[in-house]
């Protein structure tokens, strides 16, 4: 697993509170971690600062699986 | 009851005859209070008054980079932020059809546009620790309306709008977004008033006299405590019966 990988998990983990084994690459964080409309913009907010990027919103948009966060991240993080 | 011992709060306008109420009373149920206006020396003695404690934050409500700043300083200042009073105002009143565009511009900017901008930084932190409470000092007039005064009939009008929105946004979080109306008020303004002026206001407030800043304080207190957890996007209405809404 990435470095990436790993903190965007840790992320979504403590965000959402669900099992560990349930963050996989292809889960979707509002029809398979239970996310709302909120968690996706808290989950966003959180992976700006943890990244030290900015995601702007059509970005975010785009950005509905764990696999599209490590992704995104992985091409623009700065720390 | 309503003890609000552990918690950090912001007020803003503390200098004013409210805001200086509403940091007293919750300093005295036990919050840490952030005071902020305009005049450092009315902060500073105020603080002095409460007991040093009370971080002192100037701010130009009407300057958006200072807006922007206050709640980073706040939270500095006291390690955690739980309760923001947007409670600063002021008027430039006028007949609409001689209001200047400035006089209607600023008063939506320090009666509004701060309360929006200082309650979405307050949000930030307030999501993480899944607790809040924001109070928005509205008025009588933001429902009623009234003749002279439609640049600060709409800011207020449009600060219950905008707190129903955020309570929507924010409930599952445990924060809470809600507002206070008061009607005629003890003030510096009001003690201005001759007899002839004094009883025509009383006339139409059926409790047969002002309010006072402790009674919009008491409020406050309420919405802040654990105790108002399951009241939100409200404005609660204190005027002596003035407008039964």
């Amino acid at each position: 697993m990435s470095d990436v990988e790993e903190r965007v998990k840790k992320i979504v983990v403590e965000h959402l509170g669900v099992e560990p084994d349930k963050v996989v690459d292809n889960a979707n964080f509002i029809d398979d971690l239970g996310a709302d409309s909120l968690d996706t913009v808290e989950l966003v907010m959180a992976f700006e600062e943890e990244f030290g990027v900015e995601i702007p919103d059509d970005a975010a948009e785009t950005i509905v699986t764990v696999g599209d966060a490590v992704r995104f991240l992985e091409k623009n993080k700065k720390s | 009851m309503f003890d609000l011992s552990g918690t950090a709060a912001l007020v803003t306008g503390a200098t004013g005859g409210l805001g200086g109420a509403i940091a007293r009373a919750l300093h005295a149920q036990g919050a840490r209070v952030a005071l902020s206006g305009t005049r450092r020396d009315a902060l500073d003695a105020l603080a002095a008054e409460l007991g040093g404690d009370c971080p002192v934050l100037p701010c130009d409500l009407g300057d958006r980079g200072e807006v922007e700043g206050l709640v980073g300083r706040a939270e500095a200042a006291l390690g955690s932020l739980d309760i923001l009073v947007n409670n600063a105002g002021i008027t430039r009143d006028g007949l609409a059809v001689r209001m200047r565009d400035e006089d209607w511009d600023r008063v939506l900017a320090v009666n509004l546009t701060s309360g929006f901008a200082l309650a979405r930084a307050a949000l930030r932190g307030m999501m993480k620790r899944r607790h809040g409470r924001i109070i928005g000092i509205t008025s009588v007039v933001g429902v009623t309306g009234n003749a002279g005064q439609a640049n600060y009939a709409a800011a207020k009008a449009g600060m219950i709008g905008m707190s129903k929105s955020l309570a929507a946004e924010v409930a599952s979080r445990g924060i809470t977004v809600n507002c206070i109306a008061p009607g005629f008020i003890e003030s510096p303004m009001t003690d201005a008033l001759n007899e002839k002026q004094r009883s025509a206001i009383l006339g139409s407030v059926p409790a047969g006299r002002l309010g006072t800043g402790a009674e919009i304080a008491a409020a406050a207190v309420y919405l802040a405590s654990r105790e108002a957890a399951y009241v939100t996007g409200q404005t609660l209405h204190v005027n002596g019966g003035m407008a039964m809404i």
